[in-house]
């Protein structure tokens, strides 16, 4: 499994088949694809409902930034994108 | 349904039923031998009425439900089915359509995709004969090629399911090039599990451990050579295996099932168990059912386990493994599955394994069709 090279400008977005939506039973973001399914922790939540297709990575990471009062995630972003592009949980236009 | 599903052990407080499986009917244009289906079916009472159907999914959505199987028999035969998707989207569930093909005509899947129907997971079986003949039968290849161009015309993914037993194992590089040749993006191979239909066609069914290794071969040089365009899952059959499958999760853990009757089980197979009353959503609502009914609450937890199960350091992970199964071989459903290595009851396993190795059957196959079900034992 090699990881997928990502860019700051880069503009992830829901893969096909696959959705994201928040279940109150399960206090959870969940991600939901054919017959599966996948219970997010908080973090991935937050990032994967910033991936519009529209927002840039750069974008999503001073969003969180903001929302959560802290610096210093774009690592973090770029690491979890790179493993969800990699799972098909997300896809980049080109 | 073998994709993997993250969820939590069962606990005394169990969590919402996350998989619900709607078996809207068991009329089947199709009669396959190996259908897990019971084999009483056609002396099973009336279906349900869409406006029920739809009670259940309003109910089991409340309690969190959230990935919904439309199966049976075969789903398309409901005319209602549309109703049935466009009411379980609205409701937010993702919804997959568990099917034959037979019956999916261009107008169907437009109408489905516009209710918000997310996915298709067509299988190929042998409609009536071997699958050597459905390999070979061009009405039938059209008629699914048909399907499949139809399911990426529409922009679903392409998932393939092929029950894979004794008669058709040997083609797997030949079901495997089709799958390609169809524009597969994943393909199931699914060895058959040995319930209603297939239990009783167990001794034709079982192919022959030599055969499950050159199968698995076979897929393994496939996967190699197609890449990442096609994945493929050989599920292997597990009475070749000495771990028993963690079933359901666990009984009442995360799946729920209602049949034709609006009988709700915890599993597809469990109807046949003995002495257990199964509640049914004519009657109770879905939440009564799934946390306070006896028949969902009696395999939670551990304590109905017995030795060897109780003191197994696995039995948190493989829950003993299948009920139904364990009724089916040792008559006792409490009893640990046999497929286990440590279960007394393992040489029926292994004896049946050796006798499919020893020697093909005698006996003809029986085929799933109202007439059989009439006069099959329960």
């Amino acid at each position: 499994m090699s990881a997928v090279p990502i860019n700051v400008d880069d503009r992830p977005q829901i893969g096909r088949g696959f959705r994201l939506q928040w279940e109150p039973a399960q206090s959870a973001h969940v991600l939901l694809y054919p017959e599966g399914l996948i219970k997010l922790n908080a973090s991935a939540g937050e990032i994967m409902k910033r991936c519009s297709g529209e927002a840039t990575i750069a974008e999503i990471t001073a969003d969180l930034e903001a929302a959560f009062a802290t610096t210093g995630l774009s690592d973090d972003v770029i690491r979890f994108v790179s493993m969800a592009v990699d799972k098909r949980w997300l896809v980049i236009p080109r | 349904m073998t994709a993997p599903v993250t969820a939590t052990a069962p606990s005394p407080q169990p969590g919402p039923p996350l998989w619900l499986l709607l078996e809207l009917t068991y009329r089947c244009p199709l009669h396959c031998a190996f259908c897990y289906n019971p084999t009483n079916f056609s002396s099973i009472g009336p279906e349900l009425d869409t406006a029920d159907w739809i009670r259940v999914l309003r109910e089991a959505r409340a309690l969190g439900a959230v990935q919904l199987g439309l199966s049976g028999g075969e789903p398309l035969v409901r005319a209602d089915l549309t109703e049935i998707v466009a009411e379980a989207h609205a409701l937010g569930f993702y919804t997959n359509l568990i099917t034959s093909g037979i019956g999916l005509d261009e107008a169907r899947i437009v109408a489905l995709k516009a209710a918000g129907l997310d996915h298709i997971q067509l299988s190929f079986q042998d409609s009536t004969r071997t699958m050597n003949d459905f390999l070979s039968s061009t009405r039938t290849f059209d008629l699914k090629s048909k399907v499949a161009a139809l399911i990426k015309k529409y922009e679903y993914p392409m998932v393939l399911n092929v029950v894979l037993h004794r008669l058709n194992i040997d083609h797997v590089g030949e079901i495997l090039a089709m799958a390609e040749r169809l524009g597969a993006e994943y393909v199931e191979l699914a060895n058959t599990q040995y319930y209603g239909w297939a239990f009783h066609n167990r001794a034709q069914l079982m192919p022959s451990r030599a055969q499950v290794e050159r199968a698995e071969e076979t897929t393994r040089a496939f996967r190699a050579a197609v890449g990442q365009r096609m994945k493929i899952y050989f599920v292997v059959p597990d009475y070749f295996e000495d771990r028993p499958k963690a079933c359901m999760n666990g009984m009442g853990s995360i799946f729920l099932t209602v049949a034709p009757d609006g009988m709700a089980l915890p599993c597809h197979a469990a109807r046949m168990l003995p002495g257990i009353e199964f509640p049914n959503v004519r009657e109770t609502d879905v939440g009564r059912i799934w946390f306070e009914s006896p028949a969902f609450n009696l395999y939670r937890g551990d304590a109905w386990m017995k030795e060897p199960c109780r003191s197994c350091p696995e039995k948190g992970r493989d829950f003993g493994g299948c009920r139904c199964q364990a009724y089916l071989l040792t008559g006792d459903a409490a009893n640990a599955d046999p497929v286990c290595g440590r279960s007394p009851h393992h040489g029926l396993v292994t004896a049946a394994v050796a006798a499919a190795s020893a020697a093909a059957a005698q006996s003809p196959l029986v085929f799933r069709t109202p007439r059989n079900s009439s006069t099959m034992p329960r």
